[in-house]
Order: structure tokens, then sequence, then C-alpha cells
């Protein structure tokens, strides 16, 4: 756990950074600082591995103060990614990534040895390993970020906007592996982002600051776009929240209807079309949220979205009507 | 030191005066020849690293060796001064050439573009676009060639046309300081002046450099 | 051209006083002092400005400064101060070395891209770690650059020398001019080009050998 305990950072000239910042990053998940420019979110970031010192205040990694602690040796059990991913030029990729468990002190070969794993881990191929940072893509350059952050196997880790500079389609890659990543792994992770988004996507817990380096208000994604403190995190987190909301929703609860006539079924009991000629458009099962239902429903021709269970067989029907009664019993519900 | 220079400020001036002429007019030359060699070395980039290396070999020929070199060559007398101005001219160019193709190609390409999709021809968008943009580039290396040719020029004294090396071979040869500090001290000044101008000159005529971060 | 001097044997004997070979040794080893000890004083100052960025003024002007410096002029003054010898001409070249060595080496250090900087402390590196690991290795083609034009111009100012009385290639010049002979300068113009070429080129070696493929 890392905690924030009254930290105040004002730099030379006045200008305050971070406010009495008080709060708590749980182990083993993924926070999510965000905010405007100027809201203090990476010095906040910088003050956990002493990249930057508070002005008065602690910061705490499982109860112990990091300002005692020695900064070189403090940082290599951090793992620190940050944006365009600050690759060494002059190095291969495969050093880029022993770097961290060579300054520990393993040898060469041992260091390149579990480097070559960790890039396959970030989905890069062995042939990637003896090229230079300049040979490869934005994307790539990120992940091989990734990797050299995990080298020495932290349990924490720092991400400064680590995605921020790839293109949007690469950056869905890259946030479909973070999560796998971060599942298997389960790593401390304190993340900075401008984009909303992007938190509300990767964080299991979201601090959302304001200018001048105040809380606004810290919470779960869903708990924020249901429930935001004031008028600031509701605009901040945008004119959609009711939408995206949904996203964190099942459709575990929602009730179904019996199949009728109107759907065509193929052999094995899986929908192709209604008998009006019309697409399906797509099916949900009971995993998936209620904002891809929502969409089916509204996107169906017919105003239907079907449900099928684990094979694809189809096993009942949501009328956009029973939606709508459903969303306004969760919502007196909350 | 002040019964030195009352003794001798005809002589000192004159060797001034041929420093500054010898000094300035390969500038001159220099700059005007380099502009279109610069030009092509970027209108066909496959002239660019011939061009950058060519620049570096003739960088690199010591002046007292071009200077004594040149007479056989030019078939000139070894007093003639053209050595000294056809010499310097070589250096001049060599440094302007592959400083106007560099300066030609750090010009944003989407600056490029975007003047070719308003509608500009290639000699007219060189001319209002891509030069002015280049120009901060192109004028620092100006600011290289003037000051490298006035320290350069003294040179030539040791084969007898060096303006105020002049004052250094006669100290050296009586030996006797005051003439070489009188010529140092007005040859650096020299180069200074020259080297301001050429910064005012900037400031004026690329006015919006001052706004931008980093620009000198 | 009379190339009479440069292809007669005789004057390529291995052992006699004044003989080519002779005189590109003696040549070599003033440049090669010069640098030695040019880069001992400038490179640590060069480093400290640049990872610091204290001093950054003294830096940035000592290029010009040092370009606008008359070479002869100086060699001159320090004869006839200290008398002849080498010392003041070692002191004449090194002044003229330190700064593109200085001045490199601080750009080197300033342009570094302050992300990876960042990266590596953010990794755990110490400072000396920092600097030996990753910005020197960084900085390395932006010093090399430096060191290179340092070397041309010692190679070619080292030819004054021999105005001064001592050897290298400026006496094949400056006797040939004496006795007017002037397949011996032209003989003197050619070594001394085809050493500075040559010079440049080991140097650009070393520098492919030295500098990550990485930063190419």
């Amino acid at each position: 756990m890392i905690t924030f305990d009254d930290v105040v950072k004002v730099y030379p000239g006045g200008s305050t950074a971070v406010d009495h910042l008080s709060l708590e990053l749980p182990t083993g998940k993924t926070t999510v600082f965000v905010g405007p420019s100027g809201c203090g979110k990476t010095t906040s970031l910088r003050m956990i591995n002493r990249m930057i010192n508070p002005t008065s205040g602690r910061v705490l990694i499982d109860g112990k103060d990091v300002a005692g602690q020695d900064e070189a040796l403090l940082r290599r059990k951090i793992g620190y990614v940050i944006q365009h991913a600050g690759l060494f030029p002059h190095r291969t990729v495969l050093d880029n990534v022993a770097t961290v468990p060579m300054l520990l002190g393993k040898s060469r070969k041992q260091a390149r040895t579990a480097a070559l794993g960790l890039l396959e881990r970030v989905g890069l191929s062995a042939e990637f390993a003896s090229r230079y940072p300049a040979q490869l893509s934005g994307g790539q350059q990120q992940r091989v970020g990734v990797a050299r952050a995990l080298a020495a196997d932290p349990p924490v880790m720092l991400m400064d906007e680590p995605f921020s500079a790839v293109d949007p389609v690469v950056r869905e890659g890259l946030h479909r592996e973070f999560l796998r990543l971060q599942k298997d792994l389960g790593k401390t992770i304190a993340m900075v982002t401008h984009d909303i988004d992007e938190a509300i996507k990767l964080g299991d817990v979201v601090v959302i600051l304001r200018q001048g380096g105040k809380l606004a208000q810290i919470g779960t994604p869903q708990e924020l776009l249901d429930h935001p403190a004031d008028e600031f995190v509701a605009e901040f987190v945008g004119r959609d929240r009711g939408l995206r909301s949904l996203s964190f929703d099942t459709a575990a609860g929602l009730p179904v209807r019996p199949l009728t006539e109107d759907l065509v079924l193929d052999d094995a009991g899986r929908p192709i079309r209604w008998s009006s000629g019309e697409p399906t458009g797509g099916s949900f099962t009971v995993g998936d949220s209620l904002r891809l239902v929502t969409d089916l429903a509204i996107t169906s021709p017919v105003g239907i979205a079907v449900r099928v269970d684990a094979d694809g067989r189809a096993d009942g029907l949501v009328p956009h009507h029973d939606l709508v009664d459903h969303l306004a019993e969760r919502r007196a519900a909350k | 030191m002040s019964t030195y220079l009352s003794n001798n400020w005809e002589t000192i001036l004159t060797a001034l005066r041929q420093h500054i002429w010898l000094a300035l007019v390969p500038v001159v030359i220099g700059f005007v020849v380099a502009l279109p060699i610069g030009y092509l070395g970027v209108r066909f980039p496959w002239l660019y690293h011939p061009l950058v290396n060519t620049c570096g070999v003739l960088y690199s020929i010591p002046s007292l060796a071009l200077f004594v070199f040149l007479p056989v060559v030019l078939g000139t007398k070894i007093l003639s001064p053209l050595n000294i101005v056809v010499a310097l001219t070589i250096y001049t160019v060599a440094l302007l050439a592959r400083t106007v193709a560099d300066g030609l190609r750090s010009v944003d390409a989407l600056v490029v573009q975007s003047a070719t999709a308003m509608g500009y021809r290639r000699l007219r968008r060189l001319i209002d676009v891509e030069l002015p943009v280049a120009l901060p580039v192109i004028l620092a290396g100006l600011r290289v060639a003037t000051v490298s040719n006035i320290s350069l020029v003294s040179v030539g004294a040791l084969i007898g046309v060096g303006g105020l090396g002049q004052l250094f071979t006669r100290g050296f040869q009586l030996f006797y300081t005051q003439p070489i500090i009188v010529g140092i001290v007005l040859s650096v000044a020299l180069a200074g002046i020259c080297d301001l101008a050429i910064v005012g000159l900037q400031r004026l005529v690329t006015p919006w450099t001052r706004y931008q971060r980093g620009a000198a | 051209m009379n190339l009479s001097y440069l292809f007669d044997a005789a004057h390529w004997s291995l052992t006699d006083d004044g003989s080519i070979p002779q005189l590109i040794l003696s040549h070599v080893w003033y440049v090669v002092l010069a640098l030695i000890i040019g880069t001992i004083i400038a490179l640590p100052v060069g480093l400290y400005i640049g990872h610091t960025g204290r001093g950054s003024f003294l830096a940035i002007n000592a290029g010009n400064a040092g370009r606008s410096l008359p070479t002869l002029g100086l060699l001159m003054l320090m004869v006839t101060l200290l008398g002849l010898g080498l010392t003041p001409v070692l002191i004449a070249l090194t002044v003229l070395v330190i700064p593109p060595i200085l001045t490199s080496a601080y750009a080197g250090m300033r342009t570094l891209d302050h992300r990876v900087v960042d990266a590596a402390r953010g990794m755990g590196m110490r400072p000396s770690q920092v600097l030996f690991k990753v910005e020197l290795p960084m900085a390395l083609p932006v010093m090399m650059s430096g060191f290179r034009s340092a070397a041309l111009q010692v190679v070619a100012t080292a030819t004054v020398a021999a105005a001064v009385g001592l050897n290298g290639l400026g006496r094949l010049l400056i006797d040939g001019l004496a006795v007017n002979d002037y397949s011996r300068v032209l003989a003197g113009a050619i070594v001394v080009a085809v050493l500075a070429v040559v010079l440049d080129l080991i140097l650009a070696l070393a520098q492919r050998w030295i500098v990550s493929p990485g930063l190419r």
C-alpha cells in the first residue's frame, strides 16, 4: 500500500503543486491520478520514488517513509514508465530491459535471459531484442518501456502518461495488454493520465485532482460516474457519464423474455437473422456490460437485443422498453 | 604603447583597411556562390552527401597550404592579394554551402507542403517561404564564416599579404610585443563588431525568431 | 605543377632530418600533444557546465571567441614573451583547441533528451551512473564532432609553427617560399592537406567505433 499523508509540495517561486494530499493506493491495484494540467498529478507520482521530495507531509510504501530511504535503492524497487518511454537510444532493446537487474548486481547474461522473457511477455518477438529504440514504432517503444520497468519484478510501478504518445488504435491495443498483464501480475500501480476515459478504463481506483493540487474525489470508476462529489468532477468525467457508468454493470440482473418465432436460428440454435430478413446486429452474454446491451437494443432494427449462452445459442430476448425499465430500477436502487 | 601607436598609426590603419577588405570580400562572394550550391544539395537529395563531404575536405585544407598552393594553380604572383581572397572564398563557400543546405532541409516539411498546396511554384516558394524560414541557420553559418575569415587573413602575412598579420610578423622579427598585441586586439575587435552586426541584421530580418523558444 | 620535390625518394628517407616522414612525425606530435592537453582542460569544464547549466554564457561564447583569435598573432606573441621552443607553440595550439572541445562537450550535454535522463534516474541510477552510462554515451556524437573540428584546426595551424623556427610540415612551405622552391611548397601543401583528410578519416572511423549504432 502506498500512503500519502498530508503531503504538500510548494515549488521554489511559490506555486503550490500539491496541497495537503492524503490518500491510499491499495496493494495489487491500479490507481490512476487524473486531472487538468497543473493539478499536480505528475508531481504526486514523482514523490513516490523521490524524483521530487515533498515540502511537508510523508509518502509511505507499506508503512515505510520513503524519505528515509536511499534514493537509488528505493527506485530500483519501483518500476518507472514515462511518456515516450525514455528508452536509452545507445542501448539495444534487450540491454534497455536488462538495465535495472544489472544495477541490482545480476550478471549481464542472467539479466539478458530474463529480459528476453519479458519482451515476449509484452508482446514483442525475440527479433526485436537486438534492435535500437530508433528502429521501433512508438507503440513498440512503449512496450519496451513497460518491459524495462517490469524487469526487476518490482512490487510497485509508476506510470506517467504511459500511453499518451501513441495513436488511438495502438493505444487501444496497449490498454488491452496492460489489463491482461496486470491481471496476471497484480502490481501496485500508480498511473498518471490527463484522459478520463483512460482512467476509467484502466483504474481500479481513480483519483481526480483539481488545479492547485487539491483532491477533488477518490473512488472506483463507477462511484465517480454515479456519484460525482461536485460540479467539477461531474464536468470532468463528462456528459455521457450515465452511459459510461453502464460499462461497469453486467447484464446478469437483466430480465429476458423467451424466444419467439421471429428469430431465425440455425441447427445448433444460434441466431441468424429476424424473420423479416433484418440482421440481428450481434448478441450478448450474461457477463457482458449493460452498455453493450443498450447499444444492441438501440442499433437493432427491431429494437430487441438477443442474449446467447456460452456456446452462442440464443436463450432470451431483451426489448428496449424492458431495458429502459431495468435502468430506471437500477437508478432507484443506487 | 601610446608612443608605438602614435608613431605607427598610419601603418596600422593601412593594415586594418587591407584586413577588412581581404576578409569581407570573400564573405560576400562566398555567400552569393554558396546559395545556389546549397540549394542544389536540397533540390537533388542524392547530391547532399557528396556536397557535404566535398565541403568537409575543402574546409580541412590548412590555410597556409592553400595560400601558397593557389599561385601555382591560378598563375597569380605569390604576393598577389588575390590568392588570399580566392582561398578565403573557398573556405566561405565550403562552410556556407553546407549551412544553406542544412538550413533549407531544416524547414518544416508541413510548412513547405502547405505553401505548395496554396499554389506556390518552386522558385517563388523558395524565395518567399523556405529561404526566410532557413535564414536563422544560414546567418549563424555566416557569422562563423566571417569571424574565422577575419582571423585567417593574418596567416597571409607569412606570404607577405596579411592585413593586421603584418603587425605580427614585424613584432616577431623585432621580438617586440606591442605591434602583436595591437594586431590581436584590432583583429578580435573587428571580428566582434562584424559578428554583432550580423546578429543585429538577423534580428532585423527575422523578427519572428525572437518569439520562439530557444531562439538566439 | 611541379611535383618533383614530392616524388623525390631522397625526401622520403626515414632517418634524415627534415625529410618528409620526419616532418610528418613532428607535425603529428604537436597536434597530438595539443589535443591531449586541450582535452584534459576543456572536456571536464564543458561537461560540468553542460551537466549543471552553470556558466552557460562562457561555454556558448567560448567557440566564437576562440574562432576570432588570430592564431598567428597568438603564436608570435607567445614566442616573443617566452622565447623560442616547443612550449609557446604548444600554448598557442592548446588555446586553439580548447573552444571547440569545450563548446561541443557543453552542447552535447545540453541537447540530451531530458526524458531519457529522467528515466535513468527513475530506474535507480546514481548520479555517476547517469553521467557515465547514459549522458556521456548519448553526448558522444556531438562531442566527437567538436573534437574533429579541433583536430582539423590544429593540423592546419601547426604549419605555422615553422614560422617560429619549429619543425612540422610548415617547414616545407616556409623554407620553400624563402628560396623560391615552389615544388617544395607544393609538396608541403599537398602532404599537409592529405594529413588533415587522413586524420579526419581516422577520427570518423573512431567515432563509428565508439558511438553506439543506436545514435546514428
